[in-house]
């Protein structure tokens, strides 16, 4: 395996910046790895090798010329395909979209095409970000890299995949109820959801717009804070971005320093109905964390067990309303009825034959939530749960200063084992969903692997609104403290998948 | 379609008391969109855009675009508002109102449901036969225009029966505000006539403002008639319909007019009214029905996550309330007492919704008699012979400038009345028309004295008369001049020089 796909995304920048890689060959490597591994993995949905070539050409050709660039110019970079990107095929995992190319480039994209990074392709996820597997992709699933026979998690499944696979360094995703720090948890790397409004959502395709986020996927808690710098910010196409600006994340990283931090357990969260390798590793990393300092309080909030009942209301009346628009008259698939047919009639056929089971399921969900008469019980009673569970947030931040649990229930499920169990899927995301609701940032980082199945878990921290840099302090000294006991980062025990690259090869992948 | 049953309208009001609603849309004229950055059809300097080239990916809907609500479209929304003697919000949310239709890019349309930017209002209509009204005014609210639909194929011009049809989204998010006035009672025989005037108030006040370019046959003002009848003596309101595509102001008198006339027959044939929007056919005078429309209606309205609540600072609503206009019913008064105008005079150019078109052409130069007369005279019969609104036929600056010419000498009464006509037929100017069809007064005397010299020639018996002081012989004269100048002479220089001619002959 080329030593430059195993460097984090900070370190492949320096490389660059000192002149001892090119960003055309970084950015080769890593189309190389992809083509090796990705018709086992499937994290990618599109390629664009030339352009991204071109694109690295382009900024070695600046970066020679005298221009002055940040940290990751020049790096690769995955972009889930929930945003947006101008030449591009951008889909959401839908057949709906399939074929569209957008005429503009979403925020975060433009941003890091600014930074001189070199987007790869587009990844794979579940249909409009909707499931925690990525067995809701209209174009198939995504493998764990750790057990090929696992899902990735999900929605943003593809996006972990790829960095786990060192397919790319580093990935944009989505967080609407953990889309980003539950794929972390299962494939042992870091995601982060930032403050809702700390990055634009413009050109992100909406899933329900009041609890979308978009964020890092990455190695390094450090990677995670270099990209945070280049998306967030204000934007005037974004209505809810925050217009204050941000301090460096990369900072708050580098002098990471959990003496004195006071780190809360929500109770509820840290309960029988966690797999025992996955509580196990929670409480060692907290133990750890105390050893150095940091101090561990118990606390209470009782709202959180209701989270999950409030979201599956909220995001799925948001979501009918969001995904109207696919109706075939100015994008996307058109299915006219055998012998033509109405407006109604085609716009019927499309979205039956181009939304999938699940997304069928939640704009039902939500079309029925926000009917008249049922308004009041369903979407009024989920907002009001919303406001007890950002009370429990703010009653705890008045004591600790980060929050912490397991980032998910269990380490990642068989693919299809839950395919057919809405329910059990949905639950996944109990510890994760509060931060959406309330607005907060999350963190997942690894925290080592379950004795039981030698699967990754992740541990997640949250903090309050807008300060995202202590869920960068509290994560890179775990981090640190972490891979001094076990001597090289978990991904390093992560399999070799260049044994897939033959029979990649045979099905003729990519 | 069967000519509905009409009820004599006298017998119609003895049965029955009319309760009307009126919903106006404003478009307004700011420079981009309610949330985009796309050039707004409704501001004069987009008018004539090609289809589909006034678009963002906002106005589209497309993937992963978001809206931005315009800050001027905030302030115009404030300032109608207060003219309308409404309360202003302090905080107001947008909110989502979903159905699906092809001209509609996200399939919802972004509006204000359950908290509207102004609230509680009054507005002071006074009547042809000097009835002063107050109309209740429930809210004004702000929200974004959907995309206009064209149907191809088929005879009516309607979706029923196309073969296809085009859509065109320059107009998707043209910004709008939505007047809606509590039910109106009281009105009796007048409720036609309210309906007009209260939308000609709703003209002047947006025009006053600035706000909008306010011509109904642009689709700048657009009003919803609601009618219902109840039995006399009755507590409960009759079932409304809601007449759609009232786009004059004559219109709307004779829409409302109809509706209390066909409704009347209906009830009192012993028959329920549907409750549906009905369509306005301006060439037949009638309604039809429309689509049905009920309470329960189910547009899932839910307050929309991408935009965040409206909250005016207070400094902003007095700033904007300083900068009013004057009240529409006192501006009246003044400009009544300023153009020195009789009653009678002043009402007539009320009555024609002519007030602003009066009032620019003053302004720009006329006086008012002149700016009056081509209004309420010629304007108003050429257009009460096409059917529509004398604004929609010409400019108040071409009619200062005719005007002016006419005082300058160059035109008469008559041959301006021919500029009049290429105005409208959209030649050009006053002056430009003057100079292409070359139809100026002939000012040149020795032009004027050739042909007056020929036609006394030509009637010597007329010429004896003049000599023998019979001066009203020289009508046959003056007329035969006036002939020969094809009318392009002023006739009472040519009287002067015929006398003149005829005595030094």
């Amino acid at each position: 395996m080329s030593e430059i796909i195993r460097l984090t995304a900070a370190e492949l920048g320096a490389k660059i910046a000192a002149g001892d890689v090119s960003s055309v060959e970084a950015t080769r490597a890593h189309l190389d790895r992809i083509a090796a591994v990705d018709g086992a993995v499937h994290a990618f949905l599109h390629v664009d090798a030339e352009g991204a070539l071109a694109a690295a050409a382009d900024v070695d050709r600046r970066r020679a010329a005298g221009e002055a660039f940040g940290p990751l110019a020049g790096v690769p970079i995955a972009v889930k395909d929930v945003l947006v990107t101008e030449g591009m095929p951008s889909t959401a995992g839908s057949r709906i979209l399939e074929g569209w190319i957008p005429p503009y480039d979403a925020t975060p994209v433009r941003l890091v095409r600014e930074a001189g990074m070199i987007p790869l392709g587009k990844t794979n996820m579940d249909e409009f970000a909707m499931g925690s597997s990525t067995e809701h992709s209209a174009y198939g699933p995504t493998h764990n890299p750790w057990d090929l026979d696992r899902i990735p998690g999900g929605s943003g499944g593809g996006s972990a995949a790829s960095v786990a696979a060192f397919e790319a360094p580093l990935a944009l995703g989505s967080d609407t109820g953990g889309s980003i720090r539950q794929p972390a948890h299962v494939t042992g790397t870091v995601g982060v959801k930032p403050t809702y409004g700390a990055v634009s959502r413009y050109g992100s395709i909406a899933l329900a717009s009041s609890l979308d986020q978009i964020g890092p996927v990455t190695r390094t808690v450090l990677d995670a804070a270099l990209l945070q710098d280049v998306i967030a910010g204000h934007d005037p196409h974004d209505s809810t971005s925050i217009a204050e600006p941000w301090p460096s994340m990369a900072d708050a990283v580098r002098r990471a320093d959990v003496a004195g931090v006071r780190i809360g357990v929500v109770k509820q969260l840290d309960s029988d109905g966690v797999q025992a390798g996955v509580r196990s590793r929670f409480h060692e990393a907290l133990a750890l964390l105390e050893r150095n300092g940091a101090e561990i309080v118990e606390i209470d909030a009782p709202s959180f067990e209701y989270a999950i009942a409030a979201y599956y209301l909220i995001l799925p009346a948001e979501a009918s309303s969001n995904l109207a628009k696919f109706d075939s008259v100015r994008f996307g698939l058109r299915v006219t009825p055998e012998g033509g047919g109405t407006v109604e009639q085609v716009m019927a056929a499309t979205r039956e034959a181009g939304f999938g089971p699940e997304v069928k399921r939640r704009i039902i969900l939500g079309t029925y939530a926000l009917s008249a008469g049922y308004y009041d019980a369903y979407y009024g009673s989920a907002q009001k749960v919303r406001t007890l569970v950002q009370r429990d947030f703010d009653a705890a931040f008045a004591k600790v200063d980060v929050l912490a649990t397991p980032t998910a229930p269990t380490t990642a499920f068989k693919l299809g084992e839950k395919l057919d169990d809405p329910l059990s899927m949905y639950l996944n995301d109990v510890a994760t969903i509060p931060a959406n609701l309330a607005g907060v940032p999350g963190i997942s980082l690894p925290a080592g692997l379950a004795p039981e199945d030698g699967l990754p878990v992740g541990i997640q921290f949250l903090a309050p609104a807008r300060q995202d840099a202590r869920l960068y302090n509290v994560g890179g000294a775990l981090e640190r403290l972490l891979e001094a006991e076990w001597g090289a980062p978990l991904l390093s025990r992560a399999p070799d998948l260049s044994s897939h690259e033959m029979a990649a090869a045979e099905e003729g992948a990519l | 379609m069967a000519r509905a049953a009409l009820m004599d309208f006298d017998k119609a009001l003895e049965l029955f008391e009319p309760v009307i609603g009126l919903e106006v849309h404003v478009e307004l004229n700011t420079t981009t969109k309610m949330f985009s950055s796309a050039p707004n059809p409704a501001n004069s300097a987009f008018h004539d855009a090609a289809p589909n080239t006034l678009i963002t990916p906002v106005c589209l809907g497309l993937p992963g675009s978001l809206p931005v609500v315009n800050e001027q479209a905030i302030r115009s929304s404030i300032s109608l508002g207060l003219a309308l003697g409404c309360s202003i919000a302090e905080s107001s949310r947008f909110a989502r109102k979903n159905y699906f239709y092809p001209d509609l890019a996200k399939n919802y349309q972004i509006s204000q449901y359950d908290e509207p930017i102004a609230f509680d209002g009054e507005v002071e209509v006074e009547l042809e036969n000097g009835r002063i009204f107050q109309v209740p005014i429930e809210r004004a609210h702000m929200e974004e225009d959907a995309g206009k639909l064209t149907h191809i194929g088929g005879a009516t011009g309607r979706i029923q029966g196309a073969e296809y049809s085009l859509v065109d989204y320059n107009r998707a998010g043209v910004p709008l505000v939505e007047i809606v006035t509590r039910p109106i009672f009281g009105a009796e025989a007048d409720a036609p006539a309210l309906a007009s005037a209260y939308v000609s108030i709703i003209r002047d006040i947006a025009l006053s403002l600035g706000i909008s370019e306010a011509r109904m046959e642009r689709g700048n003002l657009r009003c919803d008639a609601n009618v219902s009848l109840r039995p006399r003596g009755a507590e409960k309101l009759g079932t409304r319909t809601e007449t759609k595509n009232v786009n004059s102001f004559r219109s709307i008198e004779r829409a409302v007019r109809y509706e209390i006339q066909r409704q009347a027959a209906i009830l009192a044939d012993g028959g329920s009214i549907t409750q549906e929007t009905r369509h306005w056919h301006e060439d037949t005078g009638t309604t039809s029905a429309g689509r049905p429309k009920s309470d329960a209606d189910d547009y899932r309205y839910f307050p929309e996550p991408d935009l965040l609540p409206v909250v005016p600072s207070p400094e902003l609503i007095e700033q904007l309330r300083a900068e009013l206009p004057e009240p529409p019913a006192a501006r009246r008064r003044r400009l009544k007492a300023e153009w020195g105008f009789t009653d009678i005079d002043f009402q007539g150019v009320v009555n024609s919704n002519l007030l602003v078109e009066v009032t620019e052409t003053v302004a720009a130069g006329a006086t008012p008699a002149a700016a009056r007369k081509w209004w309420t005279g010629e304007l108003a019969r050429i257009a009460n012979a096409q059917n529509v609104d004398a604004a929609s036929l010409a400019s108040p600056a071409h009619v200062a400038e005719l005007a002016g010419l006419v005082e300058a000498g160059t035109l008469t009464d008559r041959l301006a009345r021919q500029v009049l006509e290429g105005v409208i037929a959209g030649e050009g100017s006053p002056q430009q028309i003057v100079d292409a069809r070359g139809l100026a007064v002939v000012s040149d005397d020795s032009a004027l004295i050739a042909a007056i010299d020929q036609a006394l020639a030509s009637q010597p018996d007329v010429l004896e008369k003049i000599r023998d002081g019979k001066v009203q012989a020289a009508g046959a004269v003056i007329g035969a001049v006036m002939k020969a100048m094809q009318g392009k002479a002023d006739a009472a220089r040519v009287r002067e020089l015929v006398l003149e001619r005829a005595t030094a002959q």
